[in-house]
């Protein structure tokens, strides 16, 4: 389980967009996490939890948005969703494809702070 | 009363440091004309084997290196010393993976310019390396035909991660009833154009191909650095 390293990689960050800010008190994180990152969703918002005790994000809420795959097709030019990441190929006419549009994020999206 | 929180956008990667670091690491490797080769799989499928066999081979005519990532034993580097003296292990504790930073700390004091290949064998993991560039140019998976041929579909992020796929213990491949061609689909179904090599390490089957492979690898990115 590499979840919390992720979540310490987190805190760093988010400290480092909060100090570049002025300082924030951050309510919650937003966190846009891709089918293929390779990271576990609910090992990660356990991590994040441990990983901010002790810092000015502890009791800060993860706010997870899953982000589905998306290849772009060659062949029908379009962009197209593959039925899972076990087959990644075009759902329409089934050409494989390596051109990953969306699927592999792990970002800090936004962070909610108090009003 | 409570007033409505306020949104800020960040859109920041989370493992920003490590990429960052990865690509002056990939940098520093190009500039230096070393070919760097990285090896992941799950424990016990044959990459310290398959690494021996490879280390041995390019020794004979050019200069190699490895870092070998383990959580506990030196086992892997003393066994790798056997085919090239150059060899360092990377312990992670309880780190399930390698990241950038261990990769740059372990090639201390190496002088890079004095190597044509450097390969690094992660912690045997199918999950947790995938997420971490370590600015290879080359990320080998390995599946051993014991495993069966459906790791691929149970772990698609990391064999859609690499570049080429190798199958291991081929010479057990009829004893384990291994069915080649499913595995063969199903690497091609995460990965799609996925190449392909089975080998065995202990017969030295289907080595040839893969030595001829990173040769031609190793040179055409020499020549892309040298036209740049």
């Amino acid at each position: 389980m590499h979840e919390l390293s992720i979540a310490v990689s987190m805190v760093e960050r988010i400290t480092e967009e909060s100090e570049s800010r002025g300082g924030l008190q951050v309510e919650a994180v937003h966190l846009r996490l891709g089918v293929l990152s390779g990271v576990d969703k609910d090992a990660l918002a356990f991590s994040y939890e441990v990983a901010c005790e002790g810092t000015f994000l502890a009791g800060s809420k993860l706010v997870i948005e899953i982000i589905p795959l998306l290849i772009y097709c060659d062949f029908c030019e379009e962009e197209r969703a593959p039925a899972s990441i076990q087959e990644i190929d075009c759902p329409q006419c089934h050409a494989p494809s390596q051109k990953i549009l969306c699927g592999k994020e792990l970002e800090v999206a936004a962070l909610e702070i108090a009003a | 009363m409570s007033s409505r929180p306020r949104l800020i956008e960040v859109r920041a990667s989370v493992l920003k440091q490590n990429d960052l670091l990865a690509r002056d690491l990939r940098d520093r490797f190009r500039n230096n004309g070393v070919y760097v080769v990285s090896l992941v799989s799950s424990p016990g499928s044959g990459k310290t084997a398959f690494l021996e066999k490879l280390l041995f081979h390019l020794s004979q005519k050019q200069r190699v290196a490895a870092l070998v990532g383990d959580l506990a034993t030196e086992n892997d580097a003393a066994r790798l010393k056997r085919a090239t003296p150059q060899v360092r292990q990377i312990t992670t504790g309880t780190i399930c993976h390698l990241d950038a930073l261990m990769v740059e700390k372990a090639l201390e004091s190496w002088n890079l310019e004095e190597l044509d290949y450097l390969f690094i064998e992660n912690v045997g993991n199918l999950v947790c390396p995938s997420s971490y560039d370590l600015g290879e140019e080359l990320r080998i998976v390995l599946l051993s035909s014991t495993e069966g041929e459906d790791k691929p579909l149970k772990y698609p992020t990391i064999f859609n991660g690499g570049d080429v796929a190798v199958i291991t213990k081929m010479d057990m491949a009829e004893a384990a009833d291994f069915d080649l061609v499913t595995a063969r689909r199903n690497i091609q179904s995460v990965r799609p154009g996925m190449q392909i090599f089975e080998v065995s390490s202990k017969t030295g089957h289907g080595m040839d191909a893969v030595l001829s492979y990173l040769q031609a690898q190793m040179e055409s990115a020499r020549m892309t650095v040298q036209a740049k």
